[in-house]
């Protein structure tokens, strides 16, 4: 008897496949990686001020890269780069995490003022230290699995700024360079882990849309690999 | 003056409401028609119960005390209440036994996702029929639920692989579980670092990682005994069976067989289903074999189901309709 292969041609959805550019400090490497891959990115390249670059196999969505894994796992876009660091403090966004791309490299440490002793000394005197980052659940697991306490304070915009004039003992934050930290009188304490830019896939886009999901995961390792 | 109700509950007004039961009517319809008898149990159980059937304690999100100090909580499902059922009442019955459902289940929710903490599934539990032809006769009934709602776009995907072939590689205990969960978890480029760190040749773990990748149709099977040996082909036996007893039947054209399918860590045993439409970024649904569960209610017997969550089906059909602009 003839069989139909199965789950390809029947499901095929429309259009081209919708793909999440993180803005921001990972935009160059990625454009970079996409045009290695055969991604015409020179529209998102341009002046333009638009957020969507359409394509006729692959349209471009640029957001935040915090963004990312919430278009994805909608389904908003089909596919999507984003860190590693956003992956992890999200991590109850379903998708699939695909390809480690290598570049965006940066570590997630916790820093206090160079030479003060207030994170030592609280975690001794109240068994808890003031932390203050982005990165609330990534700086609570780090602490909980080495078995302390801590006071998280989220904040938005520049961390560096809290310790400084005494709204916590340390930060958790990323450091690509360490150059800001330095300019702020700030050291490394601990370094918590290391992150890169990640590719990421929809959990349906990953079934219905396989092998255009395959091929571009392939091309974008080859274009990253070494 | 307004009064809020929970995050992830909802009221459903008397338009929607209508297109609900109709879809709900078509569906028990199916179900019914193919020897699924209805059933409903309470939403509300003993904890202890529950717990017996799904050792996850995160999964009964709602727990509280009756009035004599007894430990109740919400139902996840409706297939371990329904393992309850079986046990209770039907153990020296004829099987296999045929169940259907629409009910309410309750899961806890993180604020702001737009996760329902309230919702409804529509689904069917096959008790005492093994694999394969239990799972093909499942795999039938998913096929034809989905036809009555509309969705002639929708890909049941079909996996039962990765825990076995692990075994097969001499890979058990915690090594075995933190690879599954990462699997579990959808994270491809962990389960790569997982598997180079278990102590299996680097072969292996190019193999593993490979088959992770495979899903289509036919061929995959085919590319998947080409990838790898002895422990490969007998790991691929079983989804094998099950897939070309589904050809037999006519019933594997929207079958994907995906090798690297993986729902979750709970009461799974064999195979794994999951539903998707080109229409919703968000599964439809899922099923599989449970050939253990019933046994810790005391009853060894066989069974697979599937559960469609009712509301994403209903987003999908309207999506579907609007596609082929002919609205029922």
């Amino acid at each position: 008897m003839s069989v139909e292969v199965a789950g390809t041609a029947a499901a095929k959805p429309d259009g081209s496949l919708k793909l999440a550019v993180p803005r921001g400090s990972l935009l160059e490497g990625t454009l970079d990686a996409l045009d290695a891959a055969g991604v015409d990115t020179a529209a998102v390249r341009g002046e333009s001020r638009a957020l969507i670059f359409p394509g006729e196999r692959i349209t471009l969505v640029t957001m935040r890269p915090s963004d990312v894994p919430t278009y994805v796992e909608a389904g908003a876009a089909d596919v999507g780069i984003t860190g590693k660091d956003v992956l992890l403090e999200q991590s109850d966004r379903m998708a699939y995490e695909l390809l480690d791309l290598g570049y965006g490299r940066c570590r997630m440490v916790l820093a206090g003022r160079k030479g003060d002793e207030r994170l030592g000394e609280t975690q001794r005197r109240l068994g808890m230290m003031r932390i203050a980052t982005k990165y609330p659940r990534i700086a609570e697991r780090h602490f909980e699995s080495t078995g302390r306490q801590i006071e998280t304070i989220e904040v938005k915009g520049s961390v560096e700024l809290a310790p400084l004039i005494g709204l916590a003992d340390g930060i958790v934050d990323l450091v690509a360079t360490g150059r800001t930290l330095e300019e702020n009188n700030l050291e490394v304490r601990e370094e918590i882990l290391e992150c890169t830019a990640r590719f990421v896939a929809n959990r349906v886009a990953h079934k219905l849309r396989g092998a255009e999901i395959d091929e571009l995961t392939a091309k974008l390792r080859e274009a990253t690999a070494g | 003056m307004i009064h809020p109700i929970p995050p992830g509950t909802r009221d459903i007004l008397p338009d929607e409401m209508r297109e609900l039961r109709r879809l709900h009517l078509a569906l028990i319809e199916v179900f019914e028609s193919r020897g699924y008898g209805e059933v409903a149990t309470p939403a509300i159980e003993y904890d202890d119960v529950l717990a017996r059937g799904d050792g996850r304690t995160a999964d009964s999100a709602y727990r509280f005390f009756d009035e004599s100090g007894e430990l109740l909580a919400l139902r996840s499902d409706m297939t371990v209440p329904i393992a309850r059922l079986v046990a209770s009442r039907f153990v020296d019955a004829e099987t296999p036994l045929r169940f259907c459902y629409l009910a309410n289940a309750y899961r806890a929710v993180r604020p702001q996702r737009g996760q329902m903490r309230e919702f409804a599934q529509a689904g069917v539990e096959l008790i005492g029929a093994p694999a394969p032809a239990g799972t093909v006769e499942v795999i039938e009934v998913l096929e034809a639920a989905l036809d009555a709602a509309g969705l002639d776009r929708a890909v049941i995907g079909l996996g039962d692989l990765f825990r076995q072939l692990l075994t097969e590689f001499g890979l058990e205990g915690e090594v075995r579980d933190a690879i599954l969960s990462r699997l579990a978890t959808h994270d491809l480029v962990g389960l790569e670092a997982e598997l180079s760190q278990a102590g299996i040749d680097d072969e292996h773990v190019a193999t593993c990682v490979a088959l992770s990748q495979l899903r289509g149709g036919r061929e995959v099977l085919e590319e998947a005994r080409k990838l790898g040996g002895a422990a490969v082909e007998r790991a691929t036996e079983r989804i094998g069976e099950t897939f070309e007893a589904l050809e037999a039947k006519g019933a594997a054209s929207r079958v994907q067989v995906d090798l690297g399918l993986l729902r979750d860590l709970g009461y799974y045993s064999g195979a794994i289903l999951e539903v998707y439409d080109p229409a919703l970024g968000h599964v439809l649904g899922g099923g599989g074999r449970y050939d253990d569960l019933l046994r810790r209610f005391g009853v060894d017997l066989p069974a697979a189901g599937f559960a469609l969550y009712l509301e994403r089906v209903h987003v999908a059909k309207l999506e579907e309709e609007s596609r082929r602009g002919a609205p029922s």
